[in-house]
């Protein structure tokens, strides 16, 4: 087990979130806490368990294909920083 | 032959047409004003929750299982985890683990070889919204309306060993997508988009090379350009004892080059895991019999059919069920002629032919099976010759009136008249004294000009049997 620093800095930076080296050290240290917590887990012996991905116990939740009526374009782009021409703007991403 | 056996994976995306969208009740519709489709669930907006359109599950097993896939008895979603301004939740739902589909196959034929590919997977997922690059490339515009559009993507196993497979894999699976009826399937307008990986290996070597990852084409055409470039490129660099990078290439159509695009120090790691907010599926027995039962004659039964009942050379068959537009306008003469074979002889020489000339699909011209069957009646009843029946035909490409119609308005009609044609036949042979003379002498072929002299002078409406019966009479007397 043991999260490394590496590790916090990995998942940070796909979180794009920017941690001060203060910072990766004491989640290292809550991370590997966390996950020895959870380590206990393993103790049981789940062999024929199937794995359980959600705790209630319906399922085939469907609706029917059935358009409603959408917000309009002035109410979608309430929330955002900027926009022009009915679009949101944002500053470009390079994939 | 070749030094390198070229190995390729196709990744194809299914826009499904249902009429929303896979999570919420917004509409689905094509090239509305930007951002009027869309509501907090499909703009991930807080505490929302998306719930799933049972059409959307339906069309996916329908697909599935037509590409012989085993339909899972659970399936379930997953979260993909991503930043990028086209998706706003920074996750698209798709499944992970517990795909709708499994483990199918198709036939795909390639210079007349029938080889299976298999297919891994084919899972349900919803489309992100689209980003148009503004301001010098600094800012993005970003049009949510296409997110969660619901999407199939179906990976194909690595069995594909040339461009031209790839190709004809595509085709295939866009035409059992038709059949279907549970997407439009069009390249051009982004229903249907592939990815490729490709790699080349040694020949005889067991071991993959290492493979690029191709996207943005666009077209059939594009898919087959790119990885003919890509075939190309990669072995330049093994011929020079080079190493292929492992990364992600952009098909660039103007340039006709794939270009390497931005590099990403890391891997992708998108942190899949069950999405919370959907319940699981579970897939019964009468459930996926009832799906079964709507899927149609499929594209390679039609096309055995059609050699067996038609009597069509597999070729033949081959083209007219490659598109499901293409097979029913076929059947669809067959309600006004009995000639099947003449119907696959009109279709499969001029009116492909001038679709493919004219970069057109057969939506986009206004003949009818109708028109087509009907003109044939006409050709075997005499009323026009084969050589009347083209200028009729393009005339029912253009205008989509009936044959009757046309030969009527353009006075197109055979002259089957006796005396009519012995009279052209007359003037024709004492205006040609020296084709006559080089008849009378043996040169049996002169009869060949005479006749298109006659065939001229009557306009081409000169039964052309009868041309021949009396100019040979003549010229005998």
């Amino acid at each position: 087990m043991s999260i490394t620093v590496k590790d916090v800095q990995h998942v940070a930076k796909l979180a794009r979130l920017q941690l001060s080296p203060e910072e990766e050290a004491t989640f290292t240290e809550q991370m590997n806490a966390i996950l020895q917590y959870a380590e206990k887990l393993n103790e049981l012996d789940t062999e024929n368990v199937e794995p359980t991905t959600h705790v209630l116990q319906v399922s085939n939740v469907m609706r029917d294909d059935v358009v409603k009526e959408s917000l309009t374009q002035e109410e979608a782009l309430l929330n955002a920083p900027e926009h022009e021409e009915g679009h949101f703007k944002v500053p470009a991403v390079l994939e | 032959m070749s030094k390198y056996e070229t190995v390729i994976g196709l990744e194809v995306h299914v826009e499904l047409h249902t009429k929303s969208k896979i999570f919420c009740g917004c509409s689905t519709e094509f090239g509305a004003p930007p951002n009027t489709h869309t509501c907090p669930v499909c703009l991930g907006h807080p505490g929302v929750l998306p719930v799933l359109n049972r059409q959307a599950v339906e069309y996916a097993m329908k697909a599935a299982m037509a590409l012989n896939c085993t339909i899972g008895d659970v399936s379930k979603f997953d979260r993909k985890n991503y930043f990028y301004p086209d998706s706003p939740k920074a996750y698209q739902i798709s499944q992970f683990d517990q795909p709708i589909g499994l483990n199918g196959w198709i036939d795909i034929e390639v210079n007349g070889e029938t080889k299976r590919i298999g297919i891994t997977r084919l899972h349900l997922e919803e489309d992100a919204g689209k980003l148009t690059h503004v301001d010098g490339g600094f800012a993005s515009l970003v049009d949510f309306n296409r997110v969660g559009t619901p999407l199939i993507e179906i990976v194909s196993e690595p069995d594909l060993r040339s461009p031209e497979e790839a190709r004809a894999y595509l085709e295939k699976i866009r035409a059992i997508m038709q059949y279907c009826d549970v997407s439009d399937v069009k390249m051009e307008e982004g229903s249907m988009r592939c990815d490729a990986n490709i790699s080349l290996r040694p020949a005889g070597q067991e071991e993959f090379g290492i493979r690029a990852e191709l996207k943005n084409m666009n077209s059939f055409r594009g898919v087959l350009r790119g990885l003919e470039y890509e075939q190309f490129r990669q072995g330049e660099i093994l011929d020079d004892g080079g190493i292929v990078v492992q990364e992600t290439r952009r098909w660039d159509e103007a340039g006709g080059k794939t270009l390497s695009m931005r590099g990403k120090e890391e891997a992708h790691d998108y942190r899949y895991f069950p999405d919370p907010d959907l319940i699981v599926l579970h897939i019964g027995e009468d459930w996926k019999e009832a799906i079964r039962s709507t899927i149609p004659e499929l594209p390679d039964a039609r096309q055995a059919r059609y050699s067996e009942e038609f009597g069509l050379t597999a070729y033949d068959a081959g083209v007219l069920t490659s598109s499901k537009p293409l097979a029913d306008f076929f059947e669809g003469s067959l309600a006004f002629t009995q000639d099947a074979k003449a119907v696959a002889n009109w279709m499969m020489g001029d009116l492909l032919g001038y679709l493919n000339s004219n970069n057109l699909e057969l939506s986009q011209v206004k003949i009818t099976p109708q028109g087509l069957g009907e003109m044939i009646g006409l050709i075997a009843g005499g009323t026009i010759s084969s050589k009347i029946a083209k200028t009729v035909f393009k005339e029912m490409l253009e205008s989509g009136k009936l044959p009757a119609v046309i030969v009527e308005e353009k006075g197109l009609v055979q002259i089957s008249d006796e005396g009519a044609i012995k009279k052209i036949v007359q003037e024709v042979v004492a205006a040609n004294p020296q084709s006559v003379e080089d008849y009378k002498a043996g040169k049996k072929q002169a009869i060949g000009f005479l006749v298109g002299q006659v065939m001229k002078a009557s306009k081409g409406k000169a039964n052309p049997g009868l041309v021949n019966t009396l100019l040979a009479e003549v010229l005998n007397s």
